[in-house]
């Protein structure tokens, strides 16, 4: 699916915007959005957002034997997906030039800045060796992927353990989590990438730029660092001429920005693992809150149910009643066909015209008509307070009475659905179909 | 045969079909089945597993009845295909009335009659092709504006906004649009200025907002002077005086959707105060 364009009215909008200092979501010019990180209940899993930009990290490892030139060391494998369900402009299986960019960027941020030492994930010298695969997938595309990306990263690195290994001789143990406790990576430093956006040939400039800001932007520039104030890559598009100073006073405020996102980095795998000592919950399903849709929501309306149960009594009370059914127990006649209480005869058969039959029939019968008329009121109070279940209840109740005298359908449900048409009229309701039924009487 | 299968879908899913009047405003879900009340009467409460044979089927009487998004009919029965709330409005005279689902997407499809907002992405020939952020761009002719003439053509560029409606849209069709109404007046469509600042919502919430005597319309309407469209693909168009205000604007609004009615008056009271 296509891009959605950009119109030249927002386009303009935007610009001018910057000029007057104002951002959409009303941040400052150096401002990141808000950076959340959370782990999954596997080592080496974590979502990081940042603003609406969400990458998913998740870390695995393997052994294999090591690439022939560099006998002694592990491989790092990095790997970033874009997916349709981040934007709909992402095509699936296709290596787009963005894509292709990310990628590279993102190894020489993390493995050409050697963060992370190779040397300790060898087992047994060009035999065997640990080959560190870093999965990242962009869940939502909100702009500044590589920085989400970056932070997914090493994060998700700082958080995987690996299972323990011992060499005895030529043996080759591996233990499972359970023998022994998997041991985390060695990492040197923690680099991360922090963008800036140039607008009006660099007379503008904006810390992390999002969807729509990139899409205006005329150049980028890309500088990876670690708290220690190292450029480990730096890396500027768009083809604008920048100036020496205008990249040094980016590099500042690198500095800076990484510093903040690697404390926030440390902090959330410190609680991540406090949380776990512990055995308190922890997992996406724990740390992702649920947003709640609100904009459909009705305000209930009061409804006055002060002295709908006197009313309902009254009725009850005003109505003839019920002349005594002894509930005996029930008579099988035939096995398929049993009677409660001194009732009519079977008359199978009959249903076409149930009117005419309603004539015919005598005392017993009201009584079960009395019945449900009561069982209808009842469903009715229940109604105002909330419209669930007692209707079905109800109907659980008919259907073992239809078994037993099946002329006995058509009616009560004729008069259930009565029942539900005039749900409003509550207390009116029951006279009216008393009034009915004696009409038919 | 048709029977046979609603059967076993039913056990299968271990729910049984609920009547429409019962879950109204309530949540339903996608693969639901629902039973119209003329189909309670036959098939309803306890009658689905023992139904008397029915001599005269063609007595019964017949209601029209109109299923709107989200609801599907399949032979007899009735399905929910997408998960909500469950909407009825009742008919202006005779018939069932109209059933619907309100559920809460941002992919637009386009519906006939439906006025939106859209970019324009070409120029070929004698029509436009505007985004509207449905699967495929509509087609906009430039004799479809107030006034337009073969000599005297609009000035439409390429990025433009346009305010429309839809005269086509069919299902697998190029859906076409026109900025102009039945008598040939604009009626407030046509090309949007060129200052402003455009932005996506939820479908749920424009649909929210577009209802008529909409709270936070009149609340925002007393906030700045402002120029607002809605397009009912998801698309708001806001103006005010400054940038500033339009910003304030444009996120007041989007906020809307996950704030409770309470929220939103604290939050336009303290704005109403500086």
């Amino acid at each position: 699916m296509k891009e959605t364009p950009l119109s030249n009215c927002e386009r303009r909008f935007l610009l001018r915007a910057i000029e007057e200092k104002k951002r959409l979501d009303g941040r400052q010019t150096y401002d990141y959005r808000n950076i959340k990180i959370s782990f999954g209940t596997d080592y080496g899993c974590c979502i990081v957002e940042l603003g609406k930009t969400r990458v998913l990290g998740q870390v695995s490892c393997e052994l294999v034997s090591p690439k022939l030139n560099r006998a002694t060391e592990g491989i790092l494998f990095f790997n970033l997906e874009l997916s349709q369900m981040a934007a709909p402009a992402f095509e699936p299986g296709r290596q787009s030039d963005l894509l292709v960019k990310l990628n590279r960027l993102l190894e020489r941020c993390l493995r050409n800045s050697k963060c992370i030492d190779t040397e300790s994930l060898c087992v047994v010298a060009g035999e065997k060796v640990w080959q560190i695969r870093v999965d990242l997938h962009l869940l939502n595309h909100d702009g500044n992927i590589i920085d989400a990306a970056s932070i997914a990263a090493i994060v998700a690195l700082c958080h995987f353990r690996r299972p323990d290994v011992s060499v005895q001789g030529d043996e080759v143990t591996l233990y499972t989590p359970e023998e022994r406790d998997p041991v985390p990576l060695s990492i040197h430093h923690m680099p991360i990438c922090v963008s800036f956006a140039f607008f009006q040939q660099g007379t503008y400039l904006l810390v992390d730029p999002n969807e729509r800001e990139e899409r205006v932007m005329d150049g980028l520039l890309v500088i990876a660092m670690n708290k220690h104030r190292e450029i480990c890559t730096i890396q500027s598009s768009g083809g604008i001429m920048l100036l020496k100073d205008q990249v040094l006073r980016c590099s500042k405020i690198a500095g800076v920005k990484v510093a903040e996102i690697t404390e926030l980095i440390q902090k959330a795998l410190e609680n991540d693992q406090k949380v776990r000592k512990e055995g308190g919950k922890f997992g996406f399903a724990e740390s992702i809150a649920n947003q709640r849709i609100t904009a459909f929501k009705m305000e209930k309306a009061p409804v006055d149910t002060s002295d709908v149960g006197e009313k309902a009594e009254e009725i009850i009370a005003e109505a003839e009643p019920p002349s005594e059914v002894s509930v005996s127990n029930p008579v099988l006649w035939t096995p398929g066909t049993a009677q409660i209480g001194e009732g009519i005869e079977n008359s199978w058969g009959d249903l076409e015209d149930s009117e005419k039959e309603d004539e015919d029939e005598g005392g017993s019968d009201e009584a079960i008509i009395l019945d449900n008329v009561k069982m209808d009121t009842g469903v009715d109070i229940s109604n105002i307070g909330s419209q669930d279940a007692p209707i079905v209840l109800s109907d659980s109740e008919e259907e073992e009475m239809i078994i037993l005298e099946p002329d006995k359908s058509p009616k009560k449900i004729r008069t259930q659905t009565i029942g539900v048409k005039q749900e409003k009229a509550a207390s009116k309701k029951p006279m009216k179909k008393r009034k009915k039924k004696r009409a038919v009487n | 045969m048709a029977e046979a299968v609603a059967v076993a879908v039913e056990s299968l899913a271990g729910v049984k079909a609920r009547a429409a009047r019962t879950v109204l405003g309530q949540v339903v879900l996608p693969g639901e089945e629902l039973l119209l009340p003329e189909q309670e009467d036959a098939e309803g409460p306890g009658g689905a597993g023992e139904r008397p044979l029915r001599l005269n089927p063609g007595v019964r009487s017949r209601v029209r009845v109109v299923c709107g998004p989200g609801l599907r009919r399949c032979g007899d029965r009735l399905l929910v295909t997408k998960c909500g709330r469950l909407r009825h409005k009742e008919p202006g005279g005779g018939g069932g009335g109209v059933y619907w689902v309100d559920s809460q997407q941002k992919r637009y499809v386009p519906v006939k009659g439906d006025h939106v907002i859209g970019i324009v992405i070409a120029k070929s020939g004698d029509i436009f092709k505007v985004d509207v952020g449905g699967s495929e761009p509509a087609s906009l002719s430039y004799l479809a504006f107030e006034g337009a003439t073969k000599r005297n053509r609009p000035n439409v560029q390429v990025g433009d906004l346009i305010y429309g409606q839809f005269v086509v849209a069919n299902k697998d069709m190029e859906p076409e649009m026109v900025c102009i109404d039945s008598c040939g007046r604009a009626n407030g469509m046509g090309v949007i200025g060129q200052d402003g600042l455009l932005f996506k919502v939820t479908l749920g919430l424009i649909r929210k907002l577009l209802a008529p005597d909409c709270e936070i319309i009149q609340e925002v309407g007393k906030l700045y002077p402002l120029e607002i469209v809605f397009g009912m693909n998801g698309r708001i168009w806001v103006k005010a005086k400054t940038i500033q205000q339009t910003l304030i604007l444009a996120n007041i609004l989007e906020a809307c959707e996950h704030m409770t009615t309470d929220q939103r008056k604290q939050i336009f009271s303290r704005l109403a105060e500086r």
